[in-house]
């Protein structure tokens, strides 16, 4: 079966070119799908028998105190880790655990560091283009022109994005919110089916934070998105579904109210918070 | 189309303005005014104009290199000098049976070596066509050779200045030795007409700087075209944050092996203009100091704008002919005095000044909407 399956994911190998519509199959619901997943690290558990499903569209919240597995669960993901066992696929046809990083990116998962890395010294614009799905090799690249449709995705970009207006200007001079969001913008423009975003709202302002949302929340839909994030407000704002992790596996998962009157939940918060005390 | 892209741009028509200006201005008065004019540019200070010029070309490939791709590179002497070596074996083998034992086919110093047969290498040097050629594929290929290696393991930074270096450093010392068949310590000279002029005549001189001029203007639209286009922001990306570049899926040591080659090429051009104008190539411009220097000329005139490394190069080779001149002995300390000024005062260079103003041009049309403009 994985045999098969590896044979038929030959043709993407030297594929540089993401089809617009990327062929992955949600025909059966799921877009992502871990089922007991373990990941090691030298007799620590730092993922254990997670289980979770990301639905088509779905905009989800991972919450769950330091330590808990967040980013190494996107690190499974990305193919930047590989687990011990467990099975994780993308849509019912592409099993993530045969394939590399690149590979990955190519299908259509995008992923946000915790830290925005933007070009400073290209402008707002320029940033996007670069990141637009494209002919990447050398020459390619030296003769490559901006058309119509491409120049009219980067102008969505830039709408969704609320950076329309500084699209001359350097990325440099963007403010840290900013930045996030350019940063975001880089990552839809290579039009992702899934995207995985760190802690977006680290260091922002309360405006800012509202922005985010309402980008988030207005991806939502179109592309499936994974937020993890540790202030509560923000995740209230936008989730519709939130997922606990803790020590390594889902501890609790439903809408933001059901998740905060969990018994265990409020424990392993509250047991927190006495630690920091 | 990538390659008229830069006709577009202020900065690129003003540079070419000024440069056609120049090229004319000397020529009338050097052509219309009659000698012992006051303003008459004689013919010695045509040839020492064409020969900034061709430093001028050089100092563009290194900012094309140093300034875009952020790779600072202290060799970039060695492919000017690989350059300057193809045009001077041209050159040798132009003066035929003219030379001091009369060999139709042997240079004088192989003559000297009692070589009974012209080396591999030198054969095609005869024909100005394989020549030309070579000016620009030798530096070409050791750039590719030397890149490949480099980029694939990912050297950068301080570490490839480094071995820049040590690739001038030992192209240095294997050009010293006589039985690599280039001439040795004195190197090609005595050369006597190239294309059919003879290099000693004041019409050959005009048109040596002439030919330094245009190959300046042209290379410098070469590189605004290739820093104009995509590619070119994929180099400043690189430059900037090399990892993150990589994983947008740029195949980032590619891009970097194939500017890298541009740059050693055109510096190969600059040295085979230079050869015929200064009358010799000698190991000597393969001195690591050299190479600094270069890098020096662009640093004061302001990195990463293209013009102020010709700013540069102008500035500093007529401060020096000046010096030299005046007071020999005092021109390093007035080299390392300027640097340090002007890092000091100007960290963006001559250039920096200039592009003030631009920049409050740009600025200012940056509230006008419209079509999208890279700067
Ligand atoms: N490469 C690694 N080697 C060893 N231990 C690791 C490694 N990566 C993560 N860990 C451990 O695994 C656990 C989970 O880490 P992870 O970074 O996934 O947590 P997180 O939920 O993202 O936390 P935070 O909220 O602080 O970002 C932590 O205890 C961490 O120390
Ligand atoms: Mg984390």
């Amino acid at each position: 079966m994985s045999l098969i399956q590896s044979l038929a994911q030959r043709d993407r190998v030297f594929d540089f070119m993401v089809p617009a519509e990327s062929p992955v199959d949600v025909r059966h619901g799921p877009i992502l799908y871990m089922e007991d997943v373990t990941v090691t690290f030298d007799g620590f558990k730092a993922i254990n028998d997670l289980n979770l499903t990301v639905d088509d569209g779905e905009l989800r919240c991972i919450i769950g105190p330091n330590g808990a597995g967040k980013t190494t669960m996107m690190d499974i993901i990305t193919g930047k880790t590989r687990p011990d066992q467990g099975k994780v696929w993308f849509g019912a046809r592409h099993n993530l655990l045969t394939m590399n990083e690149p590979e990955i990116a190519t299908l259509g998962i995008g992923r946000k560091f915790q830290k925005p890395t933007v070009f400073e010294a290209l402008s707002v614009f320029e940033n996007l283009e670069l990141a637009m799905t494209a002919d990447k090799r050398v020459l390619p690249t030296l003769i490559a022109r901006l058309d119509g449709p491409a120049r009219e995705w980067i102008d969505e970009v830039l709408e969704m994005t609320g950076l329309a207006e500084l699209r001359r200007r350097p990325a440099g001079i963007l403010s840290h919110g900013q930045k996030q969001w350019l940063e975001i913008g880089m990552l839809l423009m290579q039009r992702p089916r899934l995207l995985l975003v760190d802690e977006p709202v680290a260091g922002m302002t309360e405006q800012e934070m509202e922005r985010t949302a309402e980008l988030l929340t207005g991806l939502a839909g179109k592309q499936s998105v994974v937020v993890v994030e540790h202030d509560m407000g923000f995740v209230r704002s936008i989730a519709r579904k939130v997922t606990v992790l803790h020590q390594g596996s889902v501890l609790a998962e439903g809408s933001m109210d059901q998740v905060q009157s969990d018994p265990r939940v409020i424990e392993v918060y509250l047991g927190e918070s006495e630690e920091a005390a | 189309m990538w390659l008229t892209q830069p006709f577009n741009e202020r900065s690129t028509q003003l540079f070419i303005g000024v440069l056609l200006a120049a090229m004319t201005l000397v020529t009338l008065l050097h052509v219309v005014v009659p000698a012992g004019h006051p303003l008459h540019v004689n013919a010695y200070t045509v040839n020492l104009f064409g020969k900034y010029l061709s430093y001028a070309l050089l100092a563009v490939a290194v900012d094309l290199v140093w300034g875009y791709l952020g790779i600072l590179s202290l060799g970039h002497g060695a492919f000017f000098a690989i350059g300057g070596y193809a045009m001077g074996m041209y050159l040798m083998r132009q003066i035929g049976d003219r030379g001091t034992y009369g060999d139709p086919v042997l240079p004088d110093f192989m003559v000297f070596l009692s070589w009974e047969s012209l080396p591999w290498y030198w054969l095609g040097f005869d024909m100005a066509w394989f020549g030309f050629l070579m000016v620009l594929l030798a530096p070409g290929a050791l750039a590719l050779v030397f890149g490949f290696l480099a980029f694939r393991s990912r050297v950068t930074g301080v570490y490839l200045s480094i071995i820049t270096q040590a690739l001038t450093f030992a192209l240095m010392l294997a050009f010293y030795r006589n039985e690599m068949g280039f001439g040795g310590s004195d190197g090609l000279t005595d050369f006597r007409d190239i294309l059919g002029f003879n290099l000693r005549s004041n019409e050959t001189r005009l048109g040596l700087f002439l030919a330094s001029g245009v190959a300046l203007g042209a290379s410098y639209l070469l590189c605004r075209a290739i820093v104009g286009s995509k590619l070119g922001r994929v180099c400043v990306a690189t430059r900037d944050a090399e990892a993150r570049t990589r994983f947008l899926g740029y195949r980032v040591e590619r891009f970097q092996l194939f500017v890298f080659v541009v740059s050693a090429m055109l510096a190969g051009l600059a040295g085979a203009l230079y050869v015929p104008q200064v009358g010799i190539i000698n190991p000597s411009e393969f001195s690591p100091l050299f190479s600094i220097e270069i890098v020096l000329w662009v640093a004061l005139g302001g990195r990463a704008t293209l013009y102020g490394a010709v700013i540069g190069a102008i500035l500093v080779n007529y401060a020096k002919t000046v010096f030299t001149g005046v007071m020999p002995d005092a021109w390093l300390f007035a080299l390392g005095g300027m640097f340090v000024l002007v890092t000091v005062f100007l960290p963006k260079g001559v250039a920096g000044l200039l592009a003030y103003r631009f920049k409050r041009r740009r600025d200012e049309s940056d509230a006008a909407p419209g079509q999208e403009v890279t700067p």
